[in-house]
């Protein structure tokens, strides 16, 4: 990997949310990099921990309630050192947020002009008639076709794809370098869905922004993403591009995703099911492969003790030793489970 | 936005009719007729039955509804039985200084209520917090009329710093004098009924500040760079006061409602002392004109907080 390019090095980055007076890592030593005109997806199920990277990323945490340790390096800056100001002066101007549901997401008394221009008020000099006049813009740009007639009216007379929208111009209001979609299309309907993710991929082009896309849909990484991080359970357990996670899958929690994806020339309707379910905060196992009870077949000599990421290809890496060992169930044959 | 007040309006108009209507048929429904009291114990039946039928009392009822009706448009609502003069002059008389007592004690829940719902809010789970909390549960568990008691023993009687009763004091001459005097009485009034009054509106503030700031729209917010202190200001604050500014309205019925205790203690000549003298003595048209126009205050209240919502909120708003 070119790491001259990378403007965001996460370098091993955990968050622990306090629970009974207890800390818990929610995830636990993140490495990733973002470079710019690059879309990296972040994919998982739900509570592995997709969400909360993005919230460390932006600082949103409460800091009495969560502990996070590593870096956030972005452009030669570590975030994770900076106060609540100097967040400021990053959140919005060149991070932008985009989230998950619409529908919650905007005030339901201000005006999506003010709304959007607020971005502005704290990142900008703008006069208000430029303001103004860049709110349209934006409107335009995310594809709101009667940008005049939106700005001045409030979220509840919009439908969920506007809002959605209407987020992404804020997110983008101050050009960020850095864009993260937290699951932008999960609150909406498929059409909907592809037309934001387009909208999405033309603002990349223009502005030249990284994004982390996270989402479950591996439609969507399919469709979007250059590069994948898959998660599990607050650690990453594969890496690669896009082609490299699909194509040639090593992890057994990869290869169990895509096998439960529906497929059109499956020729049985049944889905594969992945055993059991992601372990709760509390009862994370200190050591070992986090995936290893969902994969109970598999030896227990086969995974690492402490399961480290292992280079298969050129940018494409793997946790755990395990994915050497592993097949499914009826591809062994003789082994039930 | 006039379209919603006016709609909101017409809306009341059937309401005051069903409200009169009902008013009438209770105070018809009394025991009694008008006329066994106030004439000689001795007097032949007939003859009561002679006025009752010159009087209309034996017409259908809708007939006599509107006779009353008109009489009401002519404001005349009768004569009280208990002091001899006209309902409107006696409760006319009263009225003001109701009224002057729900005004102060609305100003001073607010006041009060305003600053300790916020910052109970913002600094959630801090000592302040944990004070203004326990006073709000402790003066909700305690009956109204034992913290008036209370405060007049406290205030009134032990520390002598307030009269505690009357309305003005006798000796007050000129127009200062006078007006000091009035606002002196209030005081003690006012701020045990604040006291009462803030508990609810604090308690609804702090949850709704505290709901906000956990809100999604105040996280897009603080992802945009938006500092902490105007966050409060644009976001937090407007959103927690919607609810409250709705219920503004309505607390004016509360107001009403607590002066019949207020005034009551206080001995404080307003409607509410009136009210529960006329239920004591039975003065039926006293008690008929009071209900109907605690009742139309009560409609006017939810038009005020229908109207005030529809202001602050724009999701109410009708196109």
């Amino acid at each position: 990997m070119e790491t001259a390019s990378n403007f965001l090095n996460i370098k091993d980055v955990s968050t622990a949310f306090k629970i009974d007076g207890q800390y818990y890592d929610a995830i636990s030593h993140i490495n990733l990099q973002v470079q710019h005109d690059e879309i990296l997806a972040i994919v998982g199920e739900s509570g592995c921990g997709k969400s909360t990277l993005a919230t460390t990323i932006m600082g949103l945490h409460d800091p009495a309630e969560t502990k996070i340790s590593g870096e956030v390096d972005f452009e030669g800056t570590d975030l994770l050192k900076l106060d609540e100001n100097g967040y400021n002066q990053f959140r919005g101007a060149k991070i932008g947020m985009i989230f998950q549901d619409p529908l919650s997401a905007l005030n339901p008394l201000k005006r999506i002009e003010d709304q959007i221009s607020e971005v502005m008020d704290y990142h900008t000099d703008l006069s208000a008639e430029d303001k103004h006049k860049h709110v349209l813009e934006l409107l335009d740009q995310v594809g709101i076709v009667n940008p005049q007639r939106t700005a001045r009216q409030f979220p509840h007379e919009l439908s969920g794809g506007m809002r959605q929208r209407v987020i992404i111009a804020i997110a983008i209001a101050c050009k960020p370098d850095l864009i993260i979609a937290d699951e932008p299309t999960t609150a909406l309907d498929v059409t909907i869905q592809a037309q934001i993710l387009d909208v999405l991929r033309d603002i990349q082009k223009e502005n030249h922004a990284g994004i982390i896309l996270i989402t479950h849909d591996l439609g969507v990484v399919a469709e979007t993403a250059d590069r994948v991080a898959v998660m599990y359970a607050g650690q990453i357990v594969e890496q690669g591009s896009v082609e490299q996670v699909f194509n040639t899958p090593e992890h057994p929690y990869t290869r169990s995703l895509l096998r439960s994806m529906p497929q059109r020339d499956n020729e049985n309707d049944d889905l594969y099911v992945i055993q059991g379910n992601v372990p709760s905060l509390q009862k994370m196992p200190a050591t070992g492969d986090r995936f290893a009870p969902r994969i109970p077949w598999v030896p227990a000599e086969a995974h690492e003790e402490h399961p480290t990421m292992h280079e298969v290809a050129p940018g494409h890496e793997v946790r755990c030793t395990c994915y050497k060992h592993f097949k499914f169930p009826d591809e062994q044959g003789s082994v039930t489970v | 936005m006039w379209k919603t007040i006016l709609r909101r309006f017409l809306i009341m108009i059937p309401e005051v009719i069903i409200l009169s209507i009902l008013v009438f048929l209770l105070a018809k429904a009394m025991p009694g007729d008008p006329f066994t009291g106030s004439i000689n114990p001795k007097a032949d039946p007939a003859q009561i039955h002679h006025l009752m039928k010159i009087n209309g009392l034996y017409d259908p009822w809708y007939q006599q509804y509107w006779n009353w009706v008109v009489h009401l448009f002519h404001g005349n609502l009768g004569n009280s039985y208990q002091y001899q003069e006209p309902v409107t002059r006696l409760i006319g008389g009263r009225a003001a200084n109701t009224l002057w007592l729900a005004l102060f004690t609305m100003i001073l829940t607010y006041v009060f209520a305003l600053p300790m719902g916020v910052y109970a809010g913002r600094h959630e789970g801090k000592l302040p917090d944990t004070v203004i909390r326990v006073y709000t549960y402790v003066t909700y568990c305690i009956p109204f009329f034992v913290i008036l008691v209370i405060g007049i023993w406290i205030f009134g009687y032990v520390l002598g710093w307030f009269p505690t009763t009357g309305s003005i004091s006798s000796d007050a001459t000129g127009w200062l004098h006078t007006l000091g005097s009035r606002f002196y009485h209030i005081l003690l009034p006012g701020l045990l009924g604040a006291l009462f009054g803030t508990v609810n509106i604090v308690q609804y503030l702090r949850s709704e500040v505290i709901d906000s700031k956990h809100s999604d729209y105040v996280r897009t917010a603080r992802s945009k760079g938006v500092p902490s202190k105007d966050i409060y200001r644009h976001h937090i604050f407007r959103n927690s006061l919607l609810p409250i500014a709705a219920f503004a309205g309505y607390s004016i019925t509360g107001l009403l409602n607590g002066s019949i205790f207020t005034e009551t203690v206080f001995s404080y000549p307003g409607m509410g002392l009136l009210f529960v003298n006329s239920i004591s003595y039975r003065d039926y048209t006293v008690i008929t004109a009071l209900v109907l126009i605690y009742g139309i205050l009560n409609l006017i209240g939810t038009l005020l907080s229908d109207i005030i919502l529809s202001i602050v909120d724009p999701r109410i708003r009708i196109q």
